[in-house]
């Protein structure tokens, strides 16, 4: 089947969760990273049962956070 | 690295910040790279969905609409800007702790000076480092 992953059409076999592509698109440090599939997003505890299907736009997000709240700096 | 950013972009940066007071402003930053030029094309004013004057979160329904908008213009994600309402352009403890991209440019800006303090960084394994920033004039067309 064709996904488009970060704006690129790849294909992969049928069958594939989003857990699944992650590992395949080695992305790092994937506990902070968000994953829309067709512009929704999917709850992280749900990588592993979500399942992509042919036709597919998927964009992985890293979290972008902080802040000065403990007003300790380097 | 040495990072290139128009003072027209540091003036929206500066002016989104303001709007946002008391709470930290964010946004994301996309352009180009050249070697170990980093060249600022575009700055996305968005919101922090903490409202608050201590910390920040990129919206991710805005974060996925300007990657969207970065890929239709040919720009490369360069990485995010924050402000410290009332304390130094320096990445806190909590900034580095949620600094989970080491291959993004980490602006901050400071609204504790007048005129406003912008410095840019670098952070990976737990531990920021400073980098070049220059401030092109607003006719610089590079």
């Amino acid at each position: 089947m064709t996904l488009t992953v970060a704006g690129q059409p790849k294909e992969y076999d049928a069958g594939l969760t989003v857990s699944k592509l992650i590992e395949l698109e080695q992305v790092e440090t994937p506990m902070y990273v968000t994953v829309s599939v067709n512009d929704a997003f999917i709850p992280s505890d749900s990588f592993e049962t979500a399942a992509l299907h042919d036709g597919d736009s998927v964009e992985f997000l890293y979290f972008m956070g902080g802040g000065a709240c403990d007003g300790v700096y380097q | 690295m040495t990072i290139r950013i128009r003072q027209a972009d540091c003036d929206a940066m500066a002016a989104h910040a303001r709007a946002a007071l008391p709470n930290e402003a964010c946004g994301l930053i996309a352009g180009r790279q050249d070697g170990a030029l980093q060249y600022i094309e575009k700055v996305y004013l968005l919101t922090n969905t903490d409202q608050s004057r201590t910390h920040f979160s990129i919206d991710p329904r805005e974060h996925l609409a300007a990657v969207k908008d970065m890929r239709a213009h040919g720009l490369s994600p360069l990485g995010n800007f924050h402000s410290h309402p009332e304390t130094p352009a320096r990445p806190s403890q909590e900034d580095i702790r949620l600094a989970h991209d080491p291959k993004a440019t980490y602006l901050i800006l400071s609204l504790a000076e007048s005129p406003p303090v912008l410095h840019a960084f670098h952070i990976e394994n737990a531990a920021a480092s400073p980098l070049r920033l220059e401030i092109s004039p607003y006719t610089d067309e590079r």
